[in-house]
């Protein structure tokens, strides 16, 4: 088998990135983004978790089936909120008709 | 010691180690071969995980979505601070976990064994703080069910309750997994002693990283979403 052992100098990189991250997203939330701070903090933590899996988790080292099986992961992940949001922004709550949700009428008879 | 190992699959023909060291299951062609379906099948096991916590998140993010303000003003009660130095111990604990991968795979058995200590005591600490921080809260009157008053903002009180259910499900949830990983970690560090693993046999080694990896994964997007949301807004 062809061992790919990293250095101590990749794992402590990547260590030393995390922690400057976890920084960065408690300071980021700080600033006044707006609508922007969720995506910045979602953004920060991806990038943190990419960095995990990469090299921690070693999938850079992996096979092409591994990741394969990482990817299916995150696209499942991403159809379960995909299609759950789908429902829940078009879903209306506060029903107010509208002219063309009127049911046509002939003649006066439903 | 490091310098006599030969990289496994490597060894001259009629030089493999014996099963008794490489643990090679008779239907696995090879030790490399036998590796690369324990790591399939693990990430298999993490895929059910990530679509377990999924679960919850996609929850969160549905009455985040329905009630933004509610969950903005529960940030006055989060401890940044506490949540924060969790984050960084859980980051320790990943780098000692992967350093003990990777004794293991370099055959040095007493770092394993030190790399491993260190892993436990850094998830213990989680724990500790983590029960701190639960205390707090069934202090101030914020576990939903039981006590639950919201006296920052009572017009939110019905909505808040909704962002500590699933504060204490999710990372509950999680401490549980950092448990169960102890746990883990336990027979690791047992075998570690016995001197089972070496360069030719590290797979629990291995598989209880990438599960330790996981959980780590996990709270490093539990703490933005339950600790940093509307921090920003001064109290």
């Amino acid at each position: 088998m062809t061992q790919h052992i990293d250095s101590v100098k990749a794992y402590v990189g990547v260590f030393i990135a995390l922690i400057i991250l976890t920084f960065t997203t408690v300071y980021v939330s700080q600033l006044e983004l707006g609508e922007f701070h969720i995506i910045v903090a979602l953004l920060i933590a991806f990038i943190k978790a990419s960095l995990v899996a990469w090299i921690f988790m070693g999938v850079r080292h992996s096979s092409k089936m591994t990741r394969l099986f990482v990817v299916a992961g995150l696209l499942w992940l991403g159809i379960m909120m995909l299609i759950t949001f789908g429902d829940y922004t078009t879903r209306i709550w506060d029903y107010t008709p509208q002219p063309w949700s009127q049911k046509p009428t002939v003649g006066g008879v439903h | 010691m490091a310098e006599t190992i030969v990289p496994v699959g490597h060894e001259p023909v009629g030089h493999e180690p014996p099963p008794e060291v490489t643990h090679l299951r008779h239907h696995f062609a090879t030790t490399e071969q036998q590796l690369d379906a324990s790591m399939l099948g693990m990430w298999t096991f993490l895929i059910t995980e990530v679509l377990f916590f999924g679960g919850m998140f996609t929850a969160y993010a549905v009455y985040r979505f329905m009630y933004p303000a509610a969950f903005a003003s529960t940030s006055v009660y989060m401890d940044v601070w506490l949540g924060g130095i969790n984050t960084a111990v859980l980051i320790c604990s990943s780098l000692t976990m992967a350093m003990a991968v990777r004794s293991a795979q370099l055959s040095r058995e007493r770092p394993l064994v030190l790399f491993l200590i260190l892993t436990m005591i850094f998830g213990t600490i989680f724990l500790v703080i983590k029960y701190i921080e639960w205390h707090s809260k069934w202090v101030e009157h914020l576990v939903p069910g039981f006590n639950f008053q919201y006296n920052e903002a009572p017009q939110y009180t019905h909505h808040a309750q909704i962002l500590f259910f699933l504060y204490f499900c999710m990372t509950g949830m999680h401490a549980l997994h950092m448990i169960v990983g102890l746990g883990l970690l336990t027979y690791l560090l047992i075998q570690a002693i016995r001197k089972v693993f070496t360069a030719y046999y590290f797979t629990p080694v291995e598989m209880i990283g990438l599960y330790w990896h996981f959980v780590d994964i996990v709270w490093i997007f539990l703490f933005p979403l339950l600790y940093l949301i509307g921090y920003h807004h001064p109290k």
